[in-house]
């Protein structure tokens, strides 16, 4: 297991080092540069140059790219051309955010999907069943920007129980500590503030949590059904188990695995940022961070950015294989 | 004779499907005796498994359902149970064991932890001590050995024989009545087989446990039943003490089976086999089923349906043939819900 868990480890390093070079490249080759967007589209040709040059941007893409992979091995994300500041620094915020509303989106995804996908395949055939599939056909095909809007309209606009953008009211700031507020506040006691906060993702989270809500109930679904028709479902119903317990217990143990996997790349997904839903709904998050920095060319963030989420996303897909273990006892990693 | 536990009276399940109504069986009429062992043979589709599921109320519904007769348990009629009411009967009065030992038990809990359950839904009083306790006694019983270590283990870790033991254990551990048995033996080794055979049949006698044993092999009933009932398409052909069955079998059908088993003292150079198929379940209306296949088919056998006709006290085979020979027809009940 250790020995698994070392060489997945060890492959990673290939994986991150292929894509920051990808992405080192890809940025070059748009076309502007950030001295270029720093000093205004008047700015002549030397001044360019010489604030080209005092970024080191000047130097050949090699030397460029292997001081930037030194400083990473370090620890060293770099620092932002725009704000000066370094990223490794700046970007926790961000990534806080989207954090807090990628895992409370997926809390809803998890919670909805998997029962709508269990009751589905229990009842098969049942208006329940017809009723939340068509939905799940829905959930997947609607452009998320599009739901985002109509929730805003909907329940900011026209009824007015939920705010519709930014993560805090800015009347009454959060004194942050964490930068995942509703740990915050709780920790600081301030109960006005968590439900706030709480209010305040409920939007974001739903047109987030839509898409992967539908993929899992749809799994979760032809999963089940598979399991449902099982020998060893019959064998706990001969024994007399009552039906919620064969279905909840010895059915969905069985039918977990291939949700688990789509659960994983989901969650990885999600917390890359979703550029249109933090847009939309005014959300300081990753991907939004990092399409800004694409906007003024900041080489340092976009790069470092990616890694980052790169890495969450890898992580993540690594937890849930080593969770296979857990739930099956016939796999085995060596 | 001893006293009826499980009376089967004019069992009728029908399966609704896009393409009409199919009644796997009809008609099915026999009883389960206090301790006996009673076979049911018959080919696939013969409708021997469905008349096992229906007993225990877990024929996949839909599309399948009851659709007339009566299961009666100590007066009891459980074709009329609901689902719910089913689950207190189902291990605890009736329990069954599968043909597929490999996929019988559940491959992501212990064996101690599908036992226990079995023990704690009949027992919920109990404590986990006394439940560990009773796994434990019961695994023994079945002839497992190291039953402590072995309760920690996953299904995986065993052989066949070994989890048949296991399916065994975790029907018989709240003292069933009746135990069905749908194939037991039919995905094991020949040496297993005939291990689990020998097993069945103590514990019977040491526990006093009726066993309705469904299996296609007229070897296994030679060797463990008291009696037997023949299927055919759906319905029962024939019912008899098993020396009488090989002895002197009255319809043509079972005639056909036994002559179709190979003789090991008499070298031929094939194998008899009954001329054509079962045929579909439904598809014949009037008449006997086996008419088709059947050298002794009369222009009365396409027309009329037999009825069971009583040879002796025990023994009943639905054939005109009988008639002929002056039996009279037994009285059948038909219970139509």
């Amino acid at each position: 297991m250790l020995h698994y868990m070392g060489r997945r480890l060890l492959q990673l390093i290939p994986v991150l080092l292929g894509m920051t070079f990808i992405v080192f490249m890809l940025i070059r080759a748009i076309p502007g540069n950030p001295a270029q967007v720093i000093l205004g589209q008047q700015a002549t040709k030397e001044a360019v140059e010489a604030l080209n040059a005092s970024l080191g941007l000047d130097k050949p893409w090699y030397t460029q790219y292997f001081s930037y992979l030194a400083g990473v091995f370090q620890g060293d994300l770099g620092v932002s051309l725009r704000t000066r500041l370094p990223v490794a620094e700046e970007i926790f915020p961000y990534l806080a955010a989207t954090a807090e509303l990628a895992l409370f989106a997926m809390i809803i995804a998890i919670i909805v999907g998997v029962n709508a996908g269990i009751i589905s395949a229990w009842f098969q055939n049942s208006w329940f069943d017809y009723t939340a599939m068509i939905i799940a056909l829905i959930g997947v095909s609607v452009p998320v920007f599009w739901l985002g809007l109509m929730e805003q309209w909907v329940f900011g606009n026209q009824l007015g129980w939920l705010p519709t953008s930014g993560r805090e009211d800015v009347r009454n700031p959060i004194n942050s500590i964490t930068h995942f507020y509703l740990l915050d506040t709780l920790i600081q006691g301030r109960f006005d503030q968590f439900f706030e906060v709480l209010k305040r993702l409920v939007l974001p989270g739903i047109a987030l949590a839509t898409i992967p809500m539908a993929i899992i109930a749809r799994i979760t679904r032809s999963s089940m059904l598979e399991v449902m028709r099982s020998d060893y479902v019959r064998t706990a119903r001969a024994k007399g188990q009552k039906m919620f317990v064969v279905v909840y217990k010895h059915a969905l143990k069985n039918a977990i695995i291939p949700v688990l996997t789509i659960i994983g790349l989901q969650t990885g997904l999600l917390l890359g940022g979703a550029i249109l839903t933090e847009t939309i709904f005014s959300w300081p998050g990753i991907g939004r961070y990092i399409y800004d920095a694409i906007g003024f060319r900041d080489y340092p963030v976009i790069q470092s950015g990616i890694l980052v989420v790169a890495f969450i996303f890898i992580m993540i897909n690594l937890i849930v294989d080593l969770l296979y273990t857990v739930i099956d006892p016939r796999i085995k990693y060596k | 004779m001893r006293k009826k536990l499980l009376e089967i009276k004019g069992l009728e399940t029908t399966f609704f499907t896009d393409n009409g109504q199919i009644p796997a069986v009809d008609n099915i009429e026999f009883s389960v005796h206090e301790g006996e062992i009673l076979g049911i043979v018959g080919e696939s589709g013969s409708g021997k498994s469905v008349t096992s599921l229906s007993i225990m109320g877990l024929i996949p519904s839909p599309p399948g359902k009851i659709t007339g007769g009566e299961i009666l348990l100590d007066g009891k009629n459980l074709a009329k149970y609901t689902d719910k009411q089913m689950q207190k009967v189902r291990g605890k009065d009736i329990a069954m064991i599968f043909q597929e030992p490999m996929t019988s038990l559940n491959p992501l809990f212990t064996i101690g932890d599908q036992l226990k359950e079995a023990i704690s839904i009949h027992n919920p009083k109990w404590s986990k001590k006394e439940a560990l306790a009773r796994a434990v006694e019961i695994m023994k019983l079945v002839g497992l050995p190291r039953a402590e270590e072995l309760l920690k283990d996953y299904p995986h870790q065993l052989s066949g024989g070994m989890r048949q033991r296991v399916m065994i254990a975790m029907a018989l551990v709240c003292d069933p009545q009746v135990l069905i048995a749908d194939e037991p033996t039919t995905a094991l080794d020949v040496t297993i087989q005939a291990q689990i055979l020998q097993l069945m049949k103590d514990l019977n006698k040491r526990l006093n446990t009726a066993v309705l044993l469904i299996t296609h092999d007229l070897g296994v009933v030679a060797e463990t039943c008291e009696r037997v009932i023949v299927m055919y398409a759906g319905q029962i052909v024939e019912e008899a003490p098993v020396q009488e069955i090989f002895s002197n079998p009255k319809h043509p059908y079972t005639q056909g089976l036994i002559q179709s088993v190979p003789d090991m003292r008499h070298k031929k150079d094939s194998l008899y086999s009954i001329p054509g198929t079962v045929p579909k379940p439904g598809s014949i209306k009037v008449g006997c089923r086996f008419a088709a296949r059947c050298e002794y088919a009369m222009e009365r056998c396409l027309q009329e349906t037999p009825p069971l006709f009583e040879a002796t006290e025990q023994h009943r085979s639905r054939c005109f043939l009988l008639e002929e020979q002056g039996v009279e027809q037994r009285v059948e009940s038909v219970i139509k819900s």
